[in-house]
């Protein structure tokens, strides 16, 4: 296995891990953010003040750091995982803290130069602890759903501490994507099958614990056209900025719904309508076509990778990834109820999108170091 | 190894099995963006146009600007405008010119509102024409069928009563540039204007209020069907200042003697600014209306720059007003005393270089209260060159030199009291002792505002209270604005002398001012005049006997200042007055700061009552010396 360029080798040079990293994959991601500067442009609408301007230069720093992550040894961030995993936890109880002091939900921590919210941090650790557990664990463990109890309070940990901010979408979006690794680390068919049963069964108490306004969200999800001038209003007005756009769109600058403020939040979680109003239904497509790439791009790289751990945390991050898009799509076209969730590297927020490109570096760890082997508590194999 | 080739069997298996159900999901929503953009698109256009024409904005009224009295300063007036929706026009142009048979549209101003109509989009009207007189207004209501887009409505126009004399102060409001945008909707309203300079740009978010806004139903030619919901606006909150709109008119009129001159005078005690002006100034009312291209040209290439607000923003060497900031350093280090005397002979050596008083002929030998009568230079640097300059700029800056004083007006200079500190930074060089001598007449790097002067004056007056100048008395009902200023701690023997000095300055025959001293008792005044040179005069100059520099081109002579305050027995206002290139302060801005401080202290009840109480005595007096 170990010819050339120094694949197979358990130490690379700095040189060899830059030839190493997937270009092509980089590439995409920038003409996705490519677009997700011309939305914030338009939604300004037509300067980069305030958003667009800050959010480019938001997108270098990352890029510069998910390389950066990317060269760093996969086995360091095999060892990191526990660590920043419980830091993440720490910052969420933090939060919460402070929020609770200030009689209401605060999500962030002000770091002066941008906003970080920790529940978007826990997205990534969470994926890092299960994919060392899971690295560690055999066939067998994985089929004993005793053994599955450890992982599973790794992911309910977060989820709590998620919910009591209270942010139903991330908390939603951490289980989707620990299911996924569950799921790929090969817990067997049937825990599925009696995990969805017994959800369904809670859901009559999940409503109960749920907040007004985000019950109001599910029902007007039910039924928008109930309350247009209302609640679901964010719905209605972004389906009629969508249907309106036609298949060539309204053209750039010129969606008449997002620049009369008609379109609420349209530099955050509504950009996806500003920008298919005014590009139509061929930029909408070319832009999932850019998403599906990049989706199918971690697919083939985490399926190359040669070791358990890779694996797991490229998948995670692509499941993520996907699970972002999917949300905040199906929201706006009003399949999903409005639940918060941005369209990643689109809309204007400062940790999402790092978190995001965090995680490729991850993948991209993962990928440069596809061939190294190690053992299962991450030590070179001697 | 095995166990992790099974492992990645496994994991692969499971993997193709997730991708196709992501694959699924994204043709789901490939399949809902087809079906709400290609079968429902006609349904949702239909929707989309009833939206756009369903808000309209109602503009807030801006707040007023009082004087202290309550007297306007900046008030609304009532005018009727026309404005055009490009869409709802089958042709622009040929609609305008239709409407230019029924008011006068210029060339220019057609030009203007097509650029306009360019930018924005076709829905949203554009501001034809404003200040439409009633006549013009009926005459365009009555054409209105012919006029397809067009339609009249009654706004509001800035108004400053006072014109000249608060351009700089006020500032002038004007139409909203790209780069002031911001999200608040009010600026998408037609002819929607906002502060430019002065207290309207400062304080415009308070000014500005809310924009209401009606959400409505209307059909597709634009009709309102029934109102949904209706926001009321908020209007802008009133503004009171401190000034006196009286005095700030005759002030504005006493500096309008000289071709390029500044003034403020303050309330000693509180800081509060009755009045300050710059000269030349400019009709707010015609910027507010929109300022035509030659005048603004014009104005900009003007000398005397008539845009800038010299009173606050001008930075000019203090010259020998700033000998008072020397005495007190001398005074205060212990450098010093009431007694210590200079022996002037004219020049001053340092080293074997001559620094030259201002009398060839010298004072001979000098006192403190004599030095600041008579401005004896030779005094100073003697003294200047004893405390070193690190104590000379630290007086200076307890005093309201050096630095920005928070003033209420955006564009103000923070002057420069420099130190060794700040040479180091700023030029990399070790301060020379040379410099701190120059620097102790006010010359060389100091620099300060007519403001800045003003302050110094009334912490000098006062007896060494902290003030700085206040122009906002209050934000509509909320209360007075003006804090407990804090005692700078200063001795008040050191500041008697100082008094004593600019008592005599103007009040005593040896004085530089004796000559435009108060004579209409019982008012009265102290002072310091000053002199700033902006060409130096080299030695060779001075040997050809070029001293003088009143044969120099106007842009070359010494700045006029003076400062001082009044009554001279309890003060209640400092004053400070520029006049640019007037040569000398005694004659050239001294006469100005007299006649200001005078028509202050005559308006002032406070120094009226005293007044009285003085010829009462004097008749009481009379009356005792005839019985």
């Amino acid at each position: 296995m170990s010819t050339g360029r120094g694949v197979g080798q358990d130490h690379l040079s700095v040189f060899e891990k830059l030839q190493l990293i997937s270009w092509p994959l980089l590439i995409l991601i920038t003409l996705v953010a490519g677009v997700g500067f011309i939305s914030l442009y338009s939604a300004a609408p037509g300067s980069v003040h305030p958003w667009a301007l800050s959010q480019g230069v938001r997108f270098c720093f990352g890029m510069v750091g998910l390389i950066i992550v990317a060269l760093i040894d996969i086995r360091f961030w095999m060892k990191a995982a526990y660590p920043l995993y419980v830091i993440g936890i720490l910052l969420l109880i933090y939060v919460d803290i402070m929020g609770h002091l200030s009689l209401g939900a605060k999500r962030w921590i002000n770091l002066g130069f941008m906003e970080l919210q920790p529940s978007e941090v826990v997205k990534i650790t969470t994926v890092l602890a299960l994919a060392r557990f899971f690295h560690a664990s055999t066939s067998e463990d994985v089929r004993n759903p005793l053994y599955l109890l450890a992982p599973l309070f790794l992911v309910l940990v977060p989820t709590a501490f998620v919910l009591l901010q209270p942010d139903l979408g991330t908390a939603l979006m951490i289980l989707i994507v620990s299911a996924a690794l569950f799921f790929l680390a090969g817990v067997r068919y049937w825990i599925f099958g009696v995990v969805i049963a017994g959800a369904l069964a809670l859901m009559p108490i999940a409503w109960h614990f749920m907040h007004d306004y985000q019950k109001k969200r599910v029902l007007i999800f039910m039924d928008p056209e109930s309350d247009p001038l209302g609640a679901g209003y964010h719905i209605t007005q972004s389906k009629i900025a969508l249907g309106s756009g036609g298949v060539f769109g309204k053209g750039f600058l010129q969606g008449s719904q997002s620049h009369l403020n008609f379109l609420p939040e349209k530099q955050t979680d509504f950009i996806f309508t500003l920008f298919t109003e005014e590009w139509g239904l061929i930029g909408a497509l070319c832009l999932m076509g850019l998403f599906a790439a990049i989706i199918a791009y971690g697919y083939f790289m985490s399926l190359s990778c040669q070791n358990q751990f890779g694996r797991l945390l490229s998948m995670g991050v692509v499941v993520n990834f996907f699970v972002y898009v999917f949300i905040n799509m199906g929201m706006v076209m009003g399949l999903l109820p409005v639940v918060g969730v941005p369209l990643p590297m689109i809309s204007y927020g400062g940790t999402a999108m790092l978190s995001v490109l965090f995680g490729f570096g991850l993948l991209m760890s993962s990928h440069v170091h596809r061939d190294v082997k190690f053992t299962r508590r991450g030590l070179d194999m001697a | 190894m095995n166990r992790d080739m099974e492992r990645h069997k496994e994991f692969s298996r499971r993997a193709l099995m997730l991708g196709v159900g992501k694959i699924a999901l994204f043709s789901t929503l490939a399949v809902r963006l087809g079906y709400l953009q290609v079968f429902e698109r006609q349904k949702f256009t239909t929707l989309s146009d009833k939206n756009r024409i369903g808000l309209r904005l109602l503009p807030a009224q801006r707040g007023e600007i009082m004087d202290r009295f309550g007297a306007p300063l900046a008030v609304n007036k009532q005018d009727f405008r026309a404005l055009l929706v490009p869409e709802q026009s089958d042709d622009v142009e040929d609609t305008l010119a239709r409407l230019a048979k029924l008011i006068p549209i210029s060339a220019e101003e057609k030009e203007e509102i097509m650029v306009e109509i360019d930018q924005h989009h076709p829905y949203a009207p554009v501001l034809v024409k404003e200040d439409l007189t009633w006549q013009d207004m009926a005459k365009v209501d009555l054409n209105l069928p012919d006029l397809p887009g067009v339609s009249t409505e009654e706004g509001q126009m800035r108004s400053y009563p006072l014109s000249t004399a608060t351009a700089h102060i006020i500032g002038y409001v004007g139409r909203v540039s790209k780069a002031e945008m911001t999200d608040d909707p009010a600026m998408s309203i037609p002819g929607f204007r906002i502060g430019k300079s002065g207290v309207e740009k400062k304080y415009d978010e308070i000014l500005r209020g809310q924009a209401g806004e009606v959400q409505s139903e209307v059909n597709a030619s634009g009709r309102e069907i029934r109102e949904l919901s209706r926001t009321e606006g908020k209007h802008g909150h009133r503004l009171t200042l401190t000034l006196d709109s009286d005095l700030q008119m005759q002030c504005q009129t006493i500096i309008s003697q000289q071709p390029s001159a500044s003034a403020v005078i303050l309330d000693a005690h509180t800081g509060e600014v009755y009045a300050l002006c710059s000269h030349p100034s400019f009709d707010p009312n015609v910027f507010s209306s929109g300022i035509p291209a030659d005048l603004w040209e014009e104005l900009l290439a003007d000398p005397t720059n008539p845009l800038t607000n010299k009173a606050v923003a001008g930075q000019y060497p203090p010259g020998s007003t700033f000998k008072m900031m020397t005495a007190l350093a001398g005074l205060e280090s212990g450098a010093i005393d009431v007694n210590s005397r200079v022996y002037c002979p004219g020049s001053w050596m340092l080293g074997n270089k001559a620094f030259h008083c201002w009398k060839h002929q010298g004072h001979g030998s000098i006192d403190v209260v004599g030095a600041i009568r008579e401005s004896c230079d030779c005094f100073f640097y003697e003294v200047g060159h004893r405390v070193g300059i690190d104590a000379l700029a630290k007086m200076a800056r307890r005093m309201g030199l050096g630095e920005k004083l928070d003033f209420d007006v955006p564009g103000e200079g923070a002057g420069l009291i420099p130190d060794t500190e700040w040479k180091r930074k700023r030029y990399k060089q070790r301060w020379e002792q040379g410099e701190t001598v120059v620097a102790a007449i006010g010359q060389g790097y100091v620099l300060a505002t007519p403001l800045q002067l003003a302050t110094m004056a009334a912490r000098i007056a006062n007896g060494g209270k902290a003030v700085k100048p206040i122009l906002v008395r209050s934000i509509e009902d909320e209360g007075s604005k003006i804090p407990d200023w804090p005692m700078i701690g200063i001795n008040q023997a050191h500041l008697d002398l100082v008094h004593k000095g600019m008592f005599g300055v103007v009040n005593d025959q040896r004085g530089t001012a004796y000559a435009e001293r108060i004579k209409e008792l019982p008012f009265s005044m102290a002072g310091k005049t000053g002199s700033a040179q902006v060409k130096r005069i080299t030695e060779a100059q001075r040997a050809a006997g070029h001293a003088s520099a009143a044969d120099l081109p106007w842009k070359y002579r010494d700045h006029a200042l003076f400062v001082g305050y009044g009554p001279v027995d309890n003060p209640a206002y400092a004053i400070a007055v520029v006049v640019e290139h007037g040569l000398h302060g005694g004659s050239a801005a001294a006469p100005l700061a007299r006649d200001i401080m005078l028509a202050a202290l005559k308006r002032d009840p406070r120094v009226i009552s005293t007044v009285d109480d003085a010829e009462k005595k004097a008749t009481q007096d009379k009356l005792k010396d005839k019985n």
